[in-house]
C-alpha cells in the first residue's frame, strides 16, 4: 500500500486522524488518546495494512503537550507508516498500553515511562527500566532540572 | 679457557637496567638496584583489564589486534578479573551507574596499580558534559588517573603513546615513594 492508500484506509477507520506527509519519509497520523488502542489493533489485524512489526517506539516532549511515536512496519507488504498520539495533558501524560499487539512495546514502553513519565494503562510491569527505582522525575523532559549532575552552558 | 665477556654482553638486551657479567661457571652476576629491576619488569608486563564501556574499547582492541599489536610493550594478556590484572584503561564512557563498579573494580586490582583515561568522556565526560544527567564529569572523579589520552576516540597510535608514557612514569618510580591511598584520594590529596 502506498501512502495514498494508507490515509484513506486509515481515514475510513477513524475520520478524525490528522495526516501528515511534509519533512518525513514516513505516512504521518496523529490520533488522540482513547482511540489509540482500536486503531492499533485494526492496523495490526487487517490484511489489507497487516503491520506486524513496530519497529521504534518513542516519545517526544513539546511545550503544550506529549507526542508518543510508533513506527510501524508490515513484513508482507513491505510498507511502513507512523502513527502518533497528541496527549494534551502534558504533566500527567497517560495513554493505553500497546503491549498486547506488539509484544517489543513492553520494554520501549518502560523506557518511556522511564524517561519521560508517560503512564500506560494496563501495561504488566510499568517500572524503571534503565534508572534507578527511587530516580526523582523524568530526565528527558524539557524542565527536568538537576543542579548536581547538569553542567549548562 | 677464557669467557668472552664481549659476547655474552652482546645477547643481553640493550634497555637492561643493570650489568651483566659472566661468572666463569656458566652462571652471570647481575649488578644493578632494586628499583631499577623492578621497575624494568613491572612495566615491561602491564596486564590490562578487559574492560571498556563504548566505542573507546573498539579502539583499545585495535590497539591490541594484529596491526599495532600492543603485545610488543608488554600489554598483550588482557585479564577478565581485576585479580589479576595491572592496569585498567578506561575505554569510553562512565555513567553514574557504573561508577561504583569502576570504583569496585580497581580497589580489586593488586598494588601497584595503574589507570590510563582513554578518550574525552573518561577525561571529562566529552561530549557529554553538558546538558547530560547521567555522565560521570571525567572518570578522575572515582580513581586516580596516571596518564590521560586525549582523542574521540584516540587512534591506537595515540594509545600506544599513552601507555609508552605510562611505562616511562614507572620507569621513574621509586620504591621509597609511597603510594597514596584512595582515602587520600578521595580527601583530595
Amino acid at each position: 500500500m502506498d501512502s495514498e492508500a494508507l490515509k484513506k484506509q486509515i481515514a475510513g477507520w477513524e475520520p478524525t486522524t490528522e495526516f501528515v506527509e511534509e519533512g518525513s519519509q514516513y505516512l504521518n497520523a496523529i490520533v488522540s488518546p482513547p482511540q489509540l488502542k482500536a486503531l492499533a489493533l485494526k492496523l495490526r489485524e487487517d490484511e489489507a495494512t497487516h503491520f506486524n512489526f513496530m519497529f521504534s517506539l518513542t516519545c517526544v516532549d513539546y511545550p503544550e503537550h506529549m507526542m508518543m511515536v510508533y513506527h510501524l512496519r508490515s513484513l508482507n507488504h513491505k510498507h511502513e507508516m507512523v502513527l502518533k498520539v497528541k496527549i494534551d495533558d502534558r504533566e500527567n501524560p497517560v495513554v493505553d498500553t500497546l503491549c498486547d499487539i506488539w509484544r517489543t512495546a513492553e520494554y520501549l514502553e518502560r523506557e518511556v515511562y522511564d524517561l519521560f513519565g508517560v503512564k500506560f494503562n494496563n501495561h504488566p510491569d510499568l517500572r524503571r527500566i534503565l534508572l534507578d527505582d527511587d530516580w526523582k522525575g523524568y530526565p528527558l523532559r524539557k524542565d527536568y532540572v538537576d543542579p548536581i549532575n547538569i553542567v549548562s552552558y | 679457557m677464557g669467557i668472552d665477556i664481549q659476547q655474552a654482553q652482546k645477547n643481553v638486551p640493550e634497555d637492561f637496567p643493570g650489568q651483566v657479567i659472566p661468572a666463569g661457571n656458566g652462571g652471570n652476576i647481575v649488578v644493578t638496584s632494586f628499583d631499577k629491576i623492578i621497575n624494568w619488569s613491572r612495566s615491561n608486563s602491564l596486564w590490562p583489564l578487559t574492560f571498556g564501556t563504548s566505542c573507546c574499547a573498539i579502539e583499545m582492541r585495535q590497539t591490541g589486534a594484529a596491526r599495532h599489536d600492543w603485545s610488543r610493550f608488554g600489554f598483550e594478556v588482557a585479564r577478565a578479573t581485576p585479580r589479576q590484572a595491572d592496569m585498567i584503561v578506561i575505554a569510553g564512557t562512565i555513567v553514574n551507574k557504573m561508577a561504583p563498579v569502576l570504583r569496585r573494580l580497581y580497589e580489586q586490582i593488586a598494588d601497584p596499580k595503574y589507570v590510563v583515561a582513554m578518550g574525552a568522556c573518561a577525561i571529562s565526560g566529552g561530549p557529554f558534559f553538558y546538558n547530560s544527567y547521567s555522565v560521570v564529569k571525567g572518570a578522575d572523579h572515582i580513581i586516580p588517573v596516571d596518564v590521560y589520552v586525549p582523542g574521540c576516540p584516540p587512534r591506537p597510535e595515540a594509545l600506544l603513546y599513552g601507555i609508552m608514557q605510562l611505562q616511562k612514569k614507572i620507569r621513574a618510580s621509586s620504591m621509597k615513594d609511597e603510594s597514596k591511598s584512595l582515602e587520600e584520594f578521595d580527601k583530595g590529596l
